[in-house]
């Protein structure tokens, strides 16, 4: 019943969308691929792409390292650790991505008195704010380990580091696999919000775009294209690795 | 009996084997609690090297704990145990002297599932006793030789049957070159058609020499193993004798009974 009405709507909405779009008088000529102007909009835009992808990649790989320095002191025996891991996690986690990108970007130059680029503030902010998530993922995986690998470790006398490294992490990432995939395609969207502090992404791209030509509806959902596109790659990306380590299943 | 000569001459005689072979293993009023509960109630015991241990008693009894204090899995909460007459805390002292002298072999087997059978066994000796990859594939390639698994070094673990896991996990132990072993319930965990292969290797270790103790409920085993059979109950070792004496004629109630149930079938 409600799908029906919601359909009803939804159904001429992308016709006239899609019909409108097509016509003439809808403005697409700012993005069309066959003129020379058209085409360089499209190049200006798809250009951002190259910011998107090393702002998130970069990002992910930081605050995959600080989830797991974050996470491990979490798992720890003693009081002290674990409560470090519990602000942290907690603390990190109240604050929005876009409050923390502005608070690194104008507030952190001043309080530890250092130039920071628009690059590496965004990078910071979206390593800071995603790290809290990868220590908790981290934990998990690391907990679902059975504990008989820690003992087995330990019987054969393998330092912390070692046990880590050798027996623990490589299960505990194979199982996480799915969760670390998700995390860099949130990633990649959260990084439109660095185009608030001028990093010329694809979203501050497109805004830059919009302003010159004024043809927002057309522009932004090219916009919206470059994200699905990336995203359904990378996703495909990560399937793909996750297929390829349980080839290689072991269990 | 009245005979005071004799009595000397007894105690004469036991006084320098002690101090000749002082115990290898030895503990002292050890106690081990989870939470409120007694899991080992001042337990002592010792062991001289080249003996092998069988402890029995109902689940729940206290076994895997000892075991596991010995190798510091648990962390003992009174007394004292020492190996080599190195008392076991968390110093570097003591942490030494596990890696150089204990091995343990697990119910679960718990071999490392995302490494090769090789890998399993080179892991300890590469990562902790710092041979280099070579000599840990020798050592690795002599062990599975003594396991009799030979040619299986490229599988993964799950490729092998129980029985074979739990010979590698042997291995593995082996691989640290330890002076005693320590096994629990090594056998519990595997189909009845392979227990036989794996306690045909423990009791061939046995016979090379090697100090074990062993949690099983495998008793034809223990009769032809051990020299010595410890019976617990309720955290307590309740009885210690010899396997003639222990399976014919034990002395309390309670390890009375568990015989008689657990040689019932």
């Amino acid at each position: 019943m409600l799908t029906t009405r919601l359909m009803t709507r939804l159904v001429p909405m992308a016709a006239l969308l899609f019909l409108g779009g097509c016509a003439g008088n809808w403005g697409w000529y700012v993005v069309n691929p066959t003129t020379a102007a058209g085409q360089r909009n499209l190049m200006f835009l798809i250009d951002g792409l190259y910011y998107t992808i090393a702002l998130s990649v970069t990002a992910i790989l930081i605050s995959i390292f600080l989830g797991l320095v974050v996470a491990l002191p979490g798992l720890a025996r003693q009081r002290p650790p674990r409560v470090f891991n519990r602000v942290y996690v907690e603390l990190v986690r109240a604050v929005p991505i876009l409050v923390l990108i502005l608070w690194v970007y104008y507030g952190l130059p001043q309080v530890a008195d250092i130039a920071i680029s628009v690059f590496w503030a965004g990078v910071l902010a979206l390593a800071i704010s995603d790290s809290a998530f990868q220590a908790e993922i981290f934990r998990a995986g690391i907990q679902s380990i059975d504990r008989g690998q820690h003992e087995a470790a330990h019987s054969i006398s393998l330092s912390y580091i070692d046990k880590m490294r050798f027996v623990i992490l490589p299960q505990a990432i194979k199982r996480i696999l799915p969760a670390l995939g998700n995390q860099l395609v949130y990633m990649l969207k959260m990084s439109s919000l660095v185009s608030v502090i001028g990093m010329e992404e694809l979203t501050r791209r497109a805004n830059e775009l919009v302003v010159t030509e004024y043809r927002p509806l057309e522009i932004y959902t090219v916009l919206v294209i470059e994200y699905l596109v990336l995203i359904l790659v990378v996703s495909a990306g990560v399937r793909w690795l996750e297929m390829r380590m349980s080839a290689a299943d072991r269990y | 009996m009245n005979d005071p000569q004799s009595k000397t001459a007894a105690s004469s005689r036991q006084q320098p084997d002690q101090d000749l072979e002082p115990a290898f293993i030895s503990l002292r009023g050890v106690s081990k609690f989870f939470g409120d509960f007694r899991a080992l109630d001042d337990v002592s015991l010792d062991i001289g090297l080249g003996q092998k241990i069988v402890i029995c008693g109902p689940s729940g009894s206290g076994k895997s704990t000892l075991i596991r204090c010995i190798n510091r899995l648990e962390t003992h909460d009174f007394g004292e145990i020492a190996i080599d007459g190195v008392a076991l805390d968390d110093g570097p002292a003591a942490r030494a002297v596990l890696r150089n002298n204990v091995g343990m072999v697990f119910q679960q087997f718990n071999l490392f599932p995302h490494l090769s059978i090789l890998e399993n066994l080179t892991l300890g000796p590469v990562r902790a006793r710092g041979l280099d990859k070579t000599a840990a594939r020798e050592l690795a390639e002599y062990y599975l030789e003594r396991v009799r698994i030979p040619e299986q070094m490229s599988k993964y673990p799950h490729q092998l049957s129980g029985g074979q896991q739990q010979r590698v996990a042997i291995a593995r132990a082996l691989c640290m070159e330890p002076r005693i072993m320590l096994f629990d319930e090594p056998t519990s965990a595997l189909d009845p058609e392979m227990i036989a292969e794996v306690l045909e290797v423990i009791g061939e270790l046995a016979g090379s020499g090697m100090t074990m103790i062993c949690v099983t409920h495998e008793m034809g085993f223990a009769g032809h193993v051990a020299d010595q059979m410890v019976f617990m109950d309720h955290g307590k070792i309740v009885e210690t004798a010899p396997p003639e004496q222990f399976f014919s004629n034990p002395e309390s109630e309670r390890c009375k009974t568990f015989l008689q149930q657990i040689l019932r079938h």
